[in-house]
């Protein structure tokens, strides 16, 4: 039928949903990397609950006030490793002070919106990014 | 070439077998009438519609009066259950925690309109238990709904043996075999059911079709007024084609079914035994051997489902999931939950469901591909979990 789209492009969410869920950003690329990342990132913040379908990890590396890399981990569906991976491309080079004013929105207009069920559950990160920032500054203390 | 679809989600439904297909053609364009009508084009209807009733009355051990066509498996159920309940004005039903929702929905419907309903847990595997359903039993029950075989986890009640109890103390049955039409024994005498669902869409046949079996002597409130069809229980003219295609499915299933299960058993314990033992932390969901041949449910720990499901999707691999994130409410599945898996086990879980064109080829290309999708999502992953029961 003419109106139902080709394969490949019927799909639950955004292709910019899609092209990081299948190619997320900043991400371990083997487990040796993210033992040694837990020592030595600079701050780790982590939110939500298995028993919930989503749990976002964000590991930040900090110099000058301003963060100079970042690695995830996500346990969740597309959207929930979707969301994480595009906050871990818009915070690197950001400073401290931008990156604790990141909102649910501002993810969400990257990923080209999501599904209205979607957003609770799925869009996180910004609170594991916050999380991981107060690490930072607790240890600076 | 382009690359073969392997489809594995046959209990959601399953294509139109082409010999049924052939048998239905006739009747959209050319044999078109009403069989309602009086002349040979109505009559020409009737007597295909008269013919696959008797077809479909031999194959379940029925008489052709007790059958009943219907718009599919919710249609039934709402029909014998609200059928029974309407008729009866009050009482008490019993039935389990993992049925499907066209049953739980219809029962709590009927709790807010004053009706009691009891829910009986399952085992750990999804089985209810013929005592429990004994124990349950009250003065004022007036219907029994118990699954056949359960579209999740493929689990295989003992229907016949709930029968026989029930039978004997005067209460009426209800099974749900929509999952059970192609590959168990429908036959009604042996189940000793009074009530039976099935539905075309998951047996080969058409979508928009289903049956309901209502033994001689069982009372029913209409669902749908009208013209009188199908008993007075379901007005609206015929649907012919529909019909003709749900016998002829029915009656190819059957026919095959001894075979096919050998065939489809094969081939899922080939993929089950592969994947348990190329994937770490991953176990199979209800029991090991009351289950459907095609049904292969399995959890994958540290992993969502849907995700599992998006990467198998793109390598167009079909199947779904018990996951939170693929339902509607974004809650696990009631079935894992009620064999009592947490539910961070059930986010993981993801149900195969094999079928007629399943090749072992399709079963090795999945065991190939399986390992390195767990784990790319498993160092993504940053849940390590220990415990799946609650």
């Amino acid at each position: 039928m003419s109106d139902v789209k080709e394969k490949g492009k019927c799909w639950l969410y955004s292709d910019e949903v899609k092209k990081h869920f299948f190619d997320p950003r900043n991400i371990f690329k083997t487990d040796e990397e993210a033992e040694e990342y837990e020592k030595s990132a600079d701050g780790i913040g982590e939110v939500g609950s298995p028993a919930c379908g989503d749990v976002m990890r964000f590991y930040i590396k900090v110099k000058d006030g301003k963060i100079t890399e970042c690695r995830f981990k996500t346990f969740g569906c597309a959207s929930a490793i979707a969301s994480t991976s595009v906050l871990s491309e818009m915070v690197i080079g950001m400073k401290l002070e931008d990156a604790k004013k990141i909102k649910p929105q501002d993810i969400l207009k990257k990923l080209g919106g999501l599904p209205p069920r979607k957003v609770h559950c799925s869009v996180l990160g910004d609170k594991a990014l916050r999380a991981a920032i107060a690490d930072y500054e607790g240890k600076q203390k | 070439m382009t690359k073969k679809e392997i489809y594995l989600d046959h209990a959601s439904t399953t294509y139109l077998d082409e010999e049924v297909f052939k048998e239905m053609e006739p009747y959209f364009s050319k044999n078109y009438g009403n069989p309602g009508s009086l002349h040979y084009k109505g009559l020409e209807s009737k007597e295909a519609l008269d013919m696959s009733r008797e077809k479909v009355a031999k194959l379940v051990g029925s008489d052709v009066e007790e059958l009943v066509f219907t718009s599919g498996g919710t249609e039934s159920i709402n029909l014998a259950i609200k059928g029974v309940a309407l008729t009866k004005g009050k009482g008490h039903i019993i039935t389990t925690t993992v049925e499907h929702p066209a049953v739980l929905e219809t029962c709590r419907f009927l709790e807010k309109k004053g009706f009691k309903v009891t829910y009986l847990d399952v085992d750990k595997d999804g089985i209810v238990s013929v005592k429990e359903v004994e124990k349950a039993l009250r003065k004022d029950t007036i219907l029994v709904s118990i699954i056949y075989a359960n579209n999740e986890i493929g689990t295989i009640n003992p229907v016949a043996k709930i029968g026989r109890v029930l039978r004997k103390k005067g209460i009426l049955f209800h099974t749900d075999a929509c999952q059970a039409g192609g590959a168990l024994n429908i036959n009604v005498k042996d189940l000793d059911v009074d009530l039976m669902t099935l539905n075309g869409s998951k047996i080969y046949g058409p979508k928009g079709i289903g049956l309901l079996y209502v033994k001689k002597g069982v009372k029913l409130e209409p669902l749908i007024h009208g013209g009188g069809q199908e008993n007075g229980l379901i007005s609206g003219t015929e649907n012919i084609p529909g019909i003709i295609g749900f016998a002829k499915a029915l009656e190819l299933g059957q026919q095959k079914r001894e075979e096919e299960n050998g065939r489809l058993v094969e081939l899922r314990d080939r993929l089950v035994t592969g994947v348990l033992e190329k994937i770490s932390k991953t176990f199979l969901n209800g029991h090991p051997t009351e289950r459907l041949p095609n049904n292969a449910n399995i959890s994958f720990l540290d992993v969502e489902g849907e995700s599992i499901l998006l990467h198998l999707n793109e390598k167009e691999i079909y199947v779904s999931t018990g996951s939170a994130c693929s339902s509607k409410e974004l809650e696990i599945s009631h079935v894992l939950n009620a064999i009592g898996l947490k539910a961070d086990a059930a986010h993981g879980s993801i149900r195969f469901s094999l079928g007629k064109r399943t090749t072992k080829g399709d079963i090795d290309y999945v065991l190939k591909v399986l390992p390195g999708i767990i784990e790319s999502l498993r160092r993504l992953s940053p849940v390590h979990l220990e415990e799946v029961r609650k």
